[in-house]
């Protein structure tokens, strides 16, 4: 244990503050632009993925384990969401084969 | 903590009461337990609770009103439900079972003392409401909501999430307690971690609680799910959404509120006008309430601008008010489209006449929501409104007088259609349910509009 502790601290803790900023902001961009509703989902998958990533940086620096269990949190509830997102899209393509969100205009914005 | 277990446990003898093909125990079991629950959040009222499970949870008062507040709210939605949801699926053990299971989380929500709590209730809220949203699958609107709710969901508890990870990283806890005396022993640090944590975590909660900018989702979503769902979602959710909201800015951030009021002062402000200007062009009845859900939340987010002694009291009673009025609009909302086929404004045009009761009701509701004294309405915004003077917040109130005033026009549309608008139709059949909770959801908005004292000084 104490190796990886020590090969995470080898690298500076702003330079984990910047990649996880990095990849958050390019899943923020990924919603944003993106039109395929799965690749949406991919890119929400990365910004919570840069949660973890940041967390767990902290958790080592700090020396408390809370980080890494909240960690286990994040990951159990984002695999719930995967669950009933995957769900949703489905049924989605079922009623009109395609999962482009531009299709979702019956309702105005 | 008893009532929370209850909840959780009801839904799953829900679903095997559904696999055993008991379809006429399920509204009777499920309000049966859902009192038992209410019994035993009544029980831990003033036992001076302190936080269990090592900090994670906090059953106070503020946790045991706001819970009993969800579960009466639920309750009388789930009445209404009676014979609606046979109306879209033969399997009705899961609708029972979902709102349960995502009342569950509302009850974590409001009782979280660590921000893994706030996460984890918030999430179970949100999971089910996805499947609640999209619980017609054949339906275009219905399967539309469910997508659009998710995808904000999910990108807002990203927001969420990276604004709790910032501000573990500057306190070095997910402890309310803790974070508090953080901030009290670095008062004059600029640390830039911690202020940018709070931004984050506002706007993942404006997200949730359908506050602009963060609001485009709010209309869409509630038109296309079921009218009782959208009942929910606007009335106990965005009630919880801001108990966790007034929890976690009351007591971890309240002494930095000089740096994050401003913020959530311009949210407020542009979300008044934004829910009431566009309430105004609507046609849809369910459309316009949606809009109308927008600007109660800029009212409810006053108490959190103006965060003082008072503010959690004002914050419960606001919520309750506008929960009990919109429950019995949308109530009339699915008898007069059961009748009609239409969620418009005209729809409801010479129901006074055949109705009167249904036609009374529905007034009341609307005077409530648009806040004219004698109904709870008024009483909300008036201690929102004493709460931002104390702090000699005029501009604010100005402007939130001026929306009230606009409100009162598109409220009035129905009441204008109901009773001087003359349409052929026939007497809506109302069940004995609704009766019930039409009558009981009219009595308490007169009895909190004469004698506020009931449920004002309970915090």
């Amino acid at each position: 244990m104490n190796s990886i502790a020590n090969t995470i601290h080898a690298v500076p803790l702003n330079h984990y503050i910047l990649l996880s900023t990095i990849i958050f902001s390019i899943g923020v961009m990924g919603v944003l632009l993106r039109r395929n509703a799965i690749v949406i989902f991919m890119s929400v998958e990365l910004m919570l993925n840069s949660v973890n990533l940041l967390l767990t940086a902290f958790s080592v620096y700090r020396g408390d384990a809370a980080g890494q269990v909240f960690v286990f949190f994040i990951m159990a509830l984002a695999a719930a969401e995967v669950a009933v997102g995957l769900a949703i899209i489905v049924m989605i393509y079922r009623n009109t084969n395609s999962i482009d969100i531009n299709v979702l205009n019956r309702l105005k914005w | 903590m008893t009532t929370l277990i209850i909840i959780s446990v009801l839904p799953i003898v829900l679903l095997y009461l559904g696999l055993y093909k008991a379809q006429k125990a399920l509204l009777p079991v499920t309000i049966v337990g859902m009192l038992i629950a209410l019994a035993a959040a009544v029980m831990q009222w003033n036992t001076n609770a302190q936080p269990i499970y090592n900090g994670m949870m906090l059953f106070d008062n503020f946790s045991v009103v706001f819970s009993v507040g969800s579960i009466v709210s639920t309750i009388l939605i789930l009445m209404l439900s009676k014979g609606y949801f046979e109306k879209i699926s033969s399997h009705i053990a899961e609708y029972y079972a979902i709102i349960l299971f995502s009342l569950a989380g509302i009850i974590v929500m409001v009782s979280f003392h660590n921000l893994t709590m706030l996460f984890v209730g918030i999430e179970i809220m949100s999971v089910s409401l996805y499947i609640l949203a999209g619980i017609r699958k054949n339906d275009f609107a219905s399967n539309e909501a469910a997508l659009k709710y998710f995808l904000m969901g999910a990108f807002s508890t990203g927001f969420l999430l990276f604004g709790i990870t910032l501000i573990y990283g500057s306190t070095g806890s997910f402890d309310l307690d803790v974070i508090r005396d953080w901030v009290v022993t670095h008062p004059k640090s600029h640390d830039a971690l911690f202020y940018t944590g709070i931004l984050l975590i506002i706007v993942g909660l404006c997200f949730k609680v359908g506050a602009a900018p963060f609001h485009f989702w709010t209309p869409d979503v509630y038109e296309g799910a079921p009218a009782l769902i959208t009942a929910f979602m606007s009335t106990v959710v965005k009630a919880a959404g801001f108990a966790a909201f007034y929890r976690l800015f009351s007591v971890s951030f309240s002494t930095v509120s000089s740096f994050w009021s401003p913020v959530i002062l311009v949210i407020t402000i542009a979300t008044l006008f934004i829910g009431n200007i566009t309430a105004l062009y609507q046609q849809s009845f369910k459309r316009m309430l949606a809009f109308s859900s927008i600007s109660h939340a800029g009212y409810l987010l006053f108490a959190i601008v103006a965060l003082g002694a008072a503010s959690a009291n004002s914050i419960f009673v606001y919520a309750t008010a506008y929960s009990i009025a919109s429950i019995i609009a949308f109530g009339a909302l699915v008898l007069v489209r059961q009748q009609t086929g239409t969620d418009n404004f005209e729809g409801f045009n010479g129901l006074a006449r055949k109705n009167p009761f249904l036609a009374f009701a529905l007034t009341i509701s609307m005077l409530s929501l648009a806040g004219i004294p004698l109904t709870a309405g008024f009483i909300g915004k008036f201690f929102m409104f004493s709460g931002a003077l104390l702090q000699y917040k005029y501009l604010m109130v100005i402007i939130a007088v001026i929306n009230a005033i606009i409100s009162i026009f598109y409220y009035f549309r129905v009441i204008i259609a109901m009773y001087f608008r003359s349409a052929e139709r026939t007497e809506v059949l109302v069940p004995a349910y609704y009766k019930f909770v039409f009558g009981f959801s009219v009595l308490v908005t007169i009895a909190i509009g004469i004698y506020p004292e009931l449920i004002s000084r309970l915090i």
